[in-house]
């Protein structure tokens, strides 16, 4: 009896082997995202990297170049791939977006947190969840029918252009940024706001001085993250830009942005060719971005572990 | 007085440690310990929180694998079972536990005792039945709750999960239990069940317990082992570490005198 | 101005903001099902779509998108369960791990459109796939994936460590443990991200474009044999869906009808939505209860 109950403690069981095959199977998912991110960034990274080195697009010209025209070339004999008013683009749409939205999300925020009832926030959040939800195709087409209209009585033109875009943005980023304000702003502990109110203060001022200023962190990266989802939104600021890559005179006059031109493009142009080529390389700056907002939500994470 | 005072118990031993030590990264919670546990009988680990009482516990059983490394043999039914080649999930067939808050699954009172010993092989129910029955019984639990096997664990009252928690590691038959802190969740009463069952447990078990109620201590165990600051000072019958203990520092632990 | 009366500005201000911005959505929600629930009638779901007449329906490409949806779900739940269980229960806490972690976080943010350009890169081009069923799932996958995986990592993770304990100190294996107690626990999250996920996926239009295609060949649903161009079941085919049908429209469509015909598929979107969003929150509860006992 005793042998045998030391030979099972010495021998593989059922147990033993399941567990290992479970890791590696689990093991082997996770591997597979992984994978097709690092697949992601290779190919995208390389079919935009063959723009440069294989069709000899300037690099300082793609930058600062304001001439969308990759078919053509200049009189150096390089093609003609100015992206800097789609990079404009994506910049304008998405910091007035922002701009427009981080007020109206602390707003809803600390109406959620501080001064809501029960009944109230329970009414709101399932709002805010559903409108996360809404698809950005629902969005574009009722900035289309909607906001260029007004646009266009307002600063005649067409009515597309950065305005009615970073308008349809604003809505679409006000849930995610509100969503995450309001995560912020809860994980800050009652006892800071009654510390604060105990010494005198008024509701605001245990606010204003107290909640914000220890959730600094967390509405910075809440913002990052609404603007990452700015920049990289293709379909509904595709359908109000106007969709021309041409620099914007005025908040109202057509362009176009990264996505906006992708999306548009890519489709009318043959694999390997220079126009294809130069497309992908505004991939990669969309690519590239989507990195930096990473990192930069990823250091400000880290500062305010810090404090 | 003296520096460490370790007795060897006459009776047979169930398990013993011989020169283990647990550290955790760099950091050692606890230096070479040799203890000796005698079968079927209660042996009580004592000592102040961070003394590295529950480290020792959680070591035997192995179920400190993945956080710290333990070194040093553990000798356990005549081999070191501190040994990579051994296989942990049938030691703990031989060496349950029991936690310090309840931990019942979120299954039937039923489930809870069966599901293991289901994945251990036991697929006739008649034979699942009686094993519930005598787990329950033994537990001090069937009483309560023989009439409602398939309610939730989730709905006992703390006390009776913490004896489900019993029923389910006695289930599986194993020749020692270890207890860490078992009624520090406890109300007094569900305490004082609690101790009465494993009294009556250590007729077919051997019982290891950590506690921090030094009442419980000397009240319910045989032998007793004082910890201090990974270090085990003491080990002795429990009558002579509360009454005439030999080492300065369990006499001050037990008198009260800091911890 | 003294602090009193700022508190009473700040206060009117915040709740005017908040005003402001429920009537933004309540405006936006009620200008969509206002335009239209009125055409979007039983016979306008049922029919098929027009490219230049008016009077077209919404009939396959509402298919199309729910076939998407089971088919990316059932490649992608495995995976990001699998992935998910990894992450909470196994990954051991070193600098691979936080690699992994980091990695599934980019791919979470990075835009649809370029997750939809890379697989029309590798799997509509390279591997000649072409615009399909089948391009458009694996696109939706990868597009679904990190997120879902983050979502069932959570939902492990929130799981007491005891209930692990309590199975390995029964001599359980860990992997048994999770797939006996902690999986039949984290169902009920597990369950509302997988319908909020679908939400997502159902929506979803920019990883589609180059993908699954812009256009819906007009399927015969009697042809169940998926080799035949026409049969609703062939993954080969391209299929345009909702979301994309909304977008192409309005971009380059020439429908006559084409506001009408986008509203309403708008409309039918919302509610679709809405109805992912209300299951989640009804299928979490109830599963909840159910499978913790508790009444």
């Amino acid at each position: 009896m005793k042998a045998k109950a030391k030979n099972q403690l010495l021998k593989a069981s059922k147990a033993t082997k399941e567990n290992v095959i479970g890791q590696v199977i689990t093991f082997l998912c996770a591997t597979i995202i992984v994978t097709l991110t690092l697949a992601i960034i290779f190919f995208v990274a390389s079919r935009g990297i063959r723009a440069f080195v294989v069709d000899h697009i300037s690099l300082g010209q793609f930058l600062t170049g304001s001439e969308w025209n990759p078919g053509t070339k200049n009189a150096q004999g390089q093609p003609i791939a100015g992206s800097l008013p789609m990079i404009i683009g994506s910049f304008g749409v998405t910091l007035l977006a922002a701009l427009i939205a981080t007020p109206f999300s602390l707003a809803i925020g600390i109406y959620m947190t501080e001064y809501a009832s029960k009944r109230m926030r329970r009414l709101i959040q399932p709002m805010i969840e559903l409108f996360t939800g809404v698809p950005s195709v629902v969005y574009g087409f009722t900035g289309l029918m909607v906001i260029v209209p007004i646009t266009r009585k307002l600063f005649g033109g067409t009515g597309f252009g950065i305005l009615p875009g970073a308008l349809v943005l604003f809505v679409m980023i006000l849930p995610t940024i509100t969503s995450m304000v309001v995560d912020t702003l809860q994980r800050i502990p009652v006892s800071f706001r009654q510390a604060a109110l105990a010494l005198g203060a008024t509701k605001w001022q245990s606010i204003y001085l107290i909640v914000l200023r220890a959730s600094i962190p967390g509405i910075l990266t809440a913002i990052i993250f609404g603007m990452a989802r700015a920049f990289g939104e293709a379909l509904a600021v595709q359908m109000v830009i106007g969709n021309s890559p041409l620099l914007p005179t005025n908040l109202v006059s057509p362009t176009a942005t990264l996505t906006s031109q992708l999306t548009s493009q890519i489709g009318n142009t043959i694999m390997n060719s220079v126009e294809n080529d130069a497309l992908w390389a505004l991939a990669l700056v969309l690519l590239l971005m989507s990195l930096v907002f990473n990192l930069v939500a990823k250091w400000i994470g880290k500062r305010g572990e810090l404090k | 007085m003296k520096e460490t005072n370790i007795v060897i118990p006459s009776q047979e031993i169930a398990l013993k440690t011989i020169d283990m030590t647990v550290n955790y990264g760099k950091v050692e919670a606890l230096h070479k310990t040799n203890l000796s546990f005698p079968k079927n009988q209660i042996s009580a680990l004592i000592g102040a929180s961070g003394s590295g009482k529950s480290t020792f516990l959680r070591s035997l059983n192995r179920m400190n694998d993945k956080v710290a490394t333990v070194n040093g043999q553990i000798i356990f039914d005549g081999i070191n079972i501190n040994n990579p080649k051994i296989n942990v999930y049938e030691l703990r067939k031989h060496i349950g536990m029991v936690f310090q808050m309840p931990n019942p699954f979120a299954k039937s009172i039923y489930d809870n005792i069966t599901y293991a010993l289901r994945y251990h092989g036991v697929k006739d129910k008649q034979k699942l039945d009686e094993i519930v029955e005598t787990s329950l019984k033994k537990a001090a639990l069937w009483d309560q709750v023989k009439d409602d096997l398939a309610k939730s664990a989730l709905d006992l009252s703390g006390g009776q999960q913490q004896r489900l928690c019993i029923a389910r590691a006695i289930a599986l038959k194993p020749e020692i239990l270890l207890l860490d802190e078992p009624t520090s969740a406890l109300d007094p009463i569900s305490t004082a069940k609690f101790e009465e069952t494993i009294m009556e447990l250590k007729e077919n078990y051997t019982i290891i317990m950590v506690t921090h109620n030094m009442q419980q201590a000397a009240r319910s165990s045989d032998y007793t082992a004082f910890f201090h600051l990974g270090k085990v000072y003491e080990f002795d019958q429990s009558s002579n570490i509360f009454q005439n203990p030999q080492v300065e520092l369990t006499q001050n632990y037990v008198e009260g005198r800091f911890g | 101005m003294n602090a009193k009366r700022i508190d009473k500005i700040a206060r009117y201000a915040i709740q005017t903001m908040v005003a402001i911005v429920a009537l933004i959505l309540l405006a936006l929600l009620s200008y969509i099902l206002i335009n239209g629930l009125p055409n979007a009638s039983i016979d306008f779901i049922f029919k098929p779509s027009e490219a230049i007449k008016a009077g077209g329906g919404i009939r396959d490409q509402l298919f199309n998108s729910i076939y998407l949806l089971v088919l990316s779900m059932v490649i992608s739940l495995p995976l990001a369960l699998g992935a998910g269980i990894y992450l909470a229960e196994f990954a051991p806490n070193n600098w691979l791990t936080r690699l992994v972690k980091t990695l599934i976080e980019i791919l979470s943010s990075l835009p649809s459109i370029v997750v939809g350009l890379f697989i029309y890169l590798l799997v509509v081009i390279k591997w000649q796939v072409g615009f399909s069923i089948l391009s458009g799932a694996i696109a939706l996958t990868v597009f679904n994936l990190p997120l879902l995986t983050s979502s069932i990592q959570n939902a492990f993770e929130a799981v007491d460590h005891k209930q692990l304990e309590a199975g390995l100190a029964l001599g359980m294996s860990p992997w048994k443990t999770i797939k006996g107690v902690i999986l039949p626990i984290t169902v009920p999250s597990v369950v509302m991200a997988i319908i909020l996920a679908s939400g997502r996926i159902f929506g979803e239009a920019a990883a589609l474009i180059y993908t699954s295609g812009q256009s819906a060949p007009r399927l015969d649903y009697g042809n169940l044999n998926p080799f035949s161009p026409t049969s609703p079941l062939n993954v080969m085919r391209p299929a345009e869906t909702l979301a994309v049908h909304i977008w192409k429209l309005n971009t380059e469509g020439l429908t006559a009808d084409s506001d009408a015909v986008s509203a309403a598929a708008s409309a039918v979107l919302i509610i679709v939505v809405l109805l992912f969003n209300l299951m989640a929150h009804y299928l979490g509860n109830k599963l909840e209860r159910k499978l913790t006992g508790k009444k």
